[in-house]
């Protein structure tokens, strides 16, 4: 039971950091469907920091190398430099749909289409082959958290061993960035401002706000966010490798903020939920719903008859097939901010 | 000159084609940084790569330690087999475009059409003689299996009002975990040696596309077939069909306003079906004309990574403006940078994923091709007076006045 929380919470984590990106984008006006290749992006940067500074020693050069604590400083670092760049990135997206009135829904397939093209092409140049692992070692020995490392060795109930052993400290404090940024969209002045001007800039225009600014800033941030939900991916279940690749991720990820209905309680909710299809995914084989040590899921893949069915490459469609499912219950009743993916135009009413 | 500039399609070509020069700028430029950063590389390395993405296409290899350049028939014949998918695709995109819908999902449809000409074409047992039936078949196969996949995303969209591009990113991956199972059970992996990954030839089973003589125009390319021609007959049979026809016209107009449509009488969401159906029957073909050739492998387990084809498939629509003439052009530029991507891993420390990063650049700057004509036409502004009285004279002896500049207000809602 432990494995399957722990396992829906590592693939809910980044789909829900990343829906909150698609929401500060949309809520000020601007569609950003190139979430996925932000999020390439931004893995790539993580993974290639994390790798540089194992390369070139800089773990070593901190007073207490080793000790589990620096170690979890550097992952913040490899996620704050990952949302920087990701940050840059979507500074494309910004300037050809505020600044040059783009098509957003073609600006933002080409950066689906140049955020690989650029991973691999400095993958293959940088590591001469199609992935970019770490220097040495690998995510959980370097990264991951054990309840032994918190003198909890001996304790052994049911939170402590959810929440505490085995985990890593980019899911926790990717919640907290998602509380934050929550409140920073829903309850202060500058996120009040930023939504009017995805409902209607001429409006926020003429009460003297910045419509190019508010909209920079929602793209920046959106940036910022699946950049480093990129990298928590790609750390969490991927074991920090970059491979040009987030398995639809980002796309997912828009699919989850239509189906929170652009609120962030109800991202949560369907973050997990995605995240419980993903997890079935990747961990059927190894889940034990009810404890008594029969892993269901995997027996019935090996049965001669349910196993033509229930086998994992349904489980892979499970969350597009739900996505699809979702949409067509959500899309008569959806509220989506009234100005998105229509430009700015000062003249316009 | 100044009235050359002001012509709509003149200005959409000089778009596309600066376009075209920034994106292959933008690459030797990531080539020269990456170059002159790494030790290994150097300046020299960056030079070769440079010359190799403006003239792959001509690459004759090295000769003394150095690159020479030719003209090369093995090179052109691969290019023209290489553009076939992605003209189709590109054809794709470009009717459902034409017709108000963005095609992200022409990867979904070309999985489809690959899935079944490959099943088609490898489970019907053949003979030497009846092998070209089998072909026919499989083509159909592959063109109604891409058609019903576009049809089962346009009626998402159309029946169950879900935004086409989400439906169509959702479908994508459907189909790709759908085509890795079919082919997990189908028997149909090539056993060849350690090549587990991919599927057999089609010339495992005898069938393969007429070379239609031209292996004989260019000889040394082991590709080259007569899906080039078939795929500029659909091309031209497309264009045909969306300006001359009146069933092109309503698909055309229900893209333009879909209630306006509904208003004159046009069933608005029949004609979504049947523009996403076409579409990606064409994407399907495609996928088809691909596989059928007998020279190339397929790797099914296609749930890791969606196809290619159908991401640059919207290059080549976009940057022929999306007209299927047009898209036989930009679909053979674009199979040409895929050759010089070749070339480039071939021939130097770089890879060929540059020029995806090309095409990629290519696709960005076409989102505002709009803006770049504009401002060609700000060029042309001077003598404006000058050619105002020359058409109100045009106009008064009976002719049609000139489009009038655009505007900023016209671009507004995309």
């Amino acid at each position: 039971m432990s494995y399957l929380i722990q396992q829906t919470l590592i693939y809910a984590v980044p789909l829900m950091i990343v829906a909150l990106a698609g929401v500060f984008a949309e809520r000020s006006g601007i569609i950003n469907l190139a979430l996925e290749g932000i999020m390439i992006f931004g893995a790539f940067i993580g993974v290639l920091f994390v790798h540089l500074c194992q390369k070139y020693g800089v773990f070593q050069l901190l007073p207490n190398f080793g000790n589990w604590g620096t170690m979890q400083l550097f992952e913040l670092l490899g996620m704050l430099i990952s949302a920087l760049l990701g940050s840059v990135f979507a500074l494309l997206l910004a300037f050809a749909a505020i600044h040059l009135k783009a098509d957003q829904t073609i600006t933002g397939t080409s950066l689906n289409m140049l955020a690989p093209a650029l991973v691999l092409f400095f993958v293959r140049i940088i590591a001469n082959q199609e992935e970019l692992r770490l220097y040495k070692g690998d995510a959980a020995e370097w990264f991951m958290i054990k309840k032994g490392m918190l003198g909890l060795g001996n304790a052994d109930n049911f939170l402590v061993n959810t929440f505490l052993n085995k985990v890593y400290i980019a899911t926790f404090v990717c919640i907290l960035v998602f509380v934050l940024c929550s409140i920073l969209l829903y309850k202060t002045r500058f996120g009040l401002r930023l939504r009017s001007c995805g409902e209607n800039p001429q409006a926020a225009a003429s009460l003297g706000i910045n419509v190019f600014k508010m909209r920079y800033s929602g793209v920046l941030i959106s940036g910022a966010l699946a950049g480093m939900g990129g990298f928590v991916y790609a750390l969490t279940t991927s074991n920090c490798m970059s491979n040009g690749d987030v398995a639809g991720f980002g796309f997912l990820a828009l699919a989850v903020m239509i189906f929170g209905n652009w609120k962030p309680l109800n991202i949560v909710l369907a973050a997990l939920l995605f995240g419980l299809f993903k997890c079935l995914a990747a961990g059927y084989s190894s889940i034990d719903i009810n404890g008594d040590g029969v892993k269901l899921l995997f027996e019935l893949s090996k049965h001669p008859t349910w196993g033509k069915v229930l086998n994992p490459n349904l489980y892979r469609m499970l969350p597009y097939l739900i996505s699809i499912l979702v949409l067509t219950f959500t899309s008569k009743k959806s509220r989506a901010p009234k100005a998105e993916g229509i430009p700015y135009d000062k003249g316009m009413r | 000159m100044k009235y050359f500039l002001k012509k709509d399609g003149v200005r959409t070509a000089i778009a596309t084609l600066l376009s075209i020069i920034i994106g292959l700028i933008a690459g030797a430029v990531i080539i020269l940084i990456v170059g002159l950063a790494d030790k290994n590389l150097g300046i020299k390395e960056a030079w070769k790569g440079i010359r190799l993405i403006f003239l792959g296409l001509f690459s004759n290899g090295y000769q003394n330690g150095r690159l020479v350049f030719g003209f090369n028939s093995t090179n052109i014949g691969d290019m023209l087999f290489r553009a076939v998918p992605i003209i189709m695709t590109g054809l794709s995109v470009s009717l459902a475009y034409k017709t108000g819908l963005f095609n992200i999902g022409a990867s979904g449809q070309y999985l489809a059409g690959t899935t079944a000409a490959l099943f088609i074409a490898l489970k019907v047992p053949t003979t030497p003689q009846t092998a070209w039936l089998v072909w026919i078949l499989a083509f159909l196969g592959g063109v109604l299996a891409g058609a019903l996949w576009g049809a089962i995303t346009a009626m998402l969209k159309a029946f169950l009002n879900i935004n086409e591009v989400l439906a169509c990113i959702m479908t994508n991956w459907l189909a790709a975990n759908i085509v890795t199972w079919l082919f997990e059970g189908s028997g149909l992996q090539c056993t060849d040696g350690n090549k587990q990954q991919v599927i057999w030839k089609t010339m495992h089973n005898g069938v393969g596309t007429w070379r239609m003589g031209l292996d004989k125009l260019f000889p040394g390319s082991q590709q080259v077939n007569g899906g080039i021609i078939i795929a500029i007959i659909i091309a031209i049979v497309v264009y045909i069909i969306l300006t001359k026809t009146t069933f092109g016209f309503e698909l055309k107009a229900c893209g333009a306003n879909r209630h306006s449509a509904r208003y004159a009488g046009i069933k608005d969401k029949r004609s979504i079906v049947l523009s996403m159906a076409l579409a990606g029957a064409l994407a399907g073909a495609g996928a088809a004309l691909y596989y059928l050739s007998g020279t190339t492998e397929f790797h099914w387990q296609t749930y890791l990574k969606l196809p290619g084809e159908g991401f640059t498939g919207i290059a080549v629509a976009l940057l022929g403006a999306c007209n299927p003439i047009g898209n036989i052009f930009t679909g053979m530029f674009l199979s040409t940078l895929d050759v010089a991507g070749t070339k480039l891993s071939f021939l130097t420390e770089y890879n060929e994923y540059i020029t995806d990063v090309i095409i990629a650049v290519i696709v960005y700057l076409s989102a505002f091709s709009l803006l770049i004509k504009m401002w060609i036409g700000k060029l042309s502004k001077a003598g404006e007076e000058k050619r105002e009285r020359k058409a109100t004279a045009a106009a008064a002896a009976g002719n049609k006045a000139p489009v009038p500049p655009m505007t900023e207000g016209k671009e507004g809602k995309a």
